[in-house]
């Protein structure tokens, strides 16, 4: 299975979230720069967190424009999974793979912490490893991370179980609208999340609670 | 051409740098103030020389990039003195 990771510049976290594809595939991914016009057939794309050409204009808006990006949407459009964490999930509402759009946090802080995290839905080709509503830890760092789609949008996410992770009762960090902190397409294939998976999935680091996320989308495509 | 953009946040979209901008007018004495909402300015310098054509091209450039239609209004100001 060949797995990619976007590296714009300004991403971080890009090398962590190599580290576990290759902990859950056994070989290290394929690390793309932005400027690439092309990319190898892929199943599996992650966009990374970070803070992509400096968030101008809106954060991920340049990122969504950039070359290496019109081969994901394509690749994406033909069936290959896409993960966007944090700015890689701002990145996939730029540019149209999914609705609605990551405003700035409600409290107007930068927000760096561990978070509850409910697995809204444990059934999508990322979650199936979770048990459905289990709660699990992973940390968010960001600063525009405030889910915000009008109600037309998010009453069609929850009608087609397309929120995949929410914040635990209290513990929403940003302000999102129905305390969203993950969303997929309707195919379960393409899923954005505030939350960084690859910063808690070795006990080195706290804990494991993001590993299953890799080792679950990587047997989906196996 | 010179071309001037206001990009504004789209009525019942929560602004919270607004918001933060009119508390903080409130504690320097200022009274009065309803409400505040901050958008952004983009100014683009045109070779084009017809205006509609110039028009057309800055709405594709408010879709495409400089604004989120999901969140945000455009509003095109073309300057033809030049």
């Amino acid at each position: 299975m060949q797995a990619a990771v976007i590296v714009f510049p300004g991403s971080n976290c890009d090398r962590d979230v190599a580290v576990c594809l290759e902990a859950a595939t056994g070989t290290a991914p394929l690390m793309a720069w932005h400027g690439d016009a092309a990319l190898p057939d892929c199943d599996l794309i992650v966009l990374p967190g970070g803070f992509s050409y400096g968030d101008y204009l809106r954060c991920g808006s340049m990122a969504a424009n950039s070359p290496i990006m019109r081969e994901v949407v394509a690749q994406a459009h033909k069936g290959a999974a896409v993960l966007g964490i944090c700015n890689g999930f701002q990145i996939l509402t730029e540019c149209g793979l999914l609705p609605g759009v990551l405003m700035q946090n409600t409290g107007l802080n930068f927000v760096c912490r561990d978070t509850r995290l409910k697995v809204s839905n444990a059934q999508n080709a990322f979650t199936h490893l979770y048990q459905q509503d289990e709660e699990i830890i992973i940390p968010v760092a960001h600063n525009e991370g405030n889910y915000f789609a009008d109600e037309a949008t998010l009453a069609g996410l929850q009608e087609h179980q397309q929120i995949a992770f929410t914040y635990g009762a209290g513990d929403n960090p940003n302000g999102a609208c129905l305390d969203i902190a993950g969303i997929t397409d309707r195919s379960g294939k393409i899923l954005g999340m505030m939350p960084h998976p690859e910063r808690r999935a070795e006990a080195a680091l706290g804990g494991e609670d993001g590993k299953r996320l890799f080792t679950g989308i990587v047997e989906s495509l196996a | 051409m010179k071309a001037i953009i206001n990009i504004t946040l789209k009525s019942g979209v929560l602004d919270p740098q607004g918001k933060a901008i009119e508390n903080a007018l409130g504690q320097l004495g200022f009274t009065g103030v309803n409400g505040v909402r901050q958008g952004k300015l983009i100014e683009i310098d045109l070779s084009e020389t017809d205006a509609a054509k110039a028009e057309a091209s800055l709405t594709d450039m408010c879709e495409q990039l400089l604004a989120n239609t999901v969140i945000e209004n455009y509003d095109i100001q073309l300057d033809k003195s030049e």
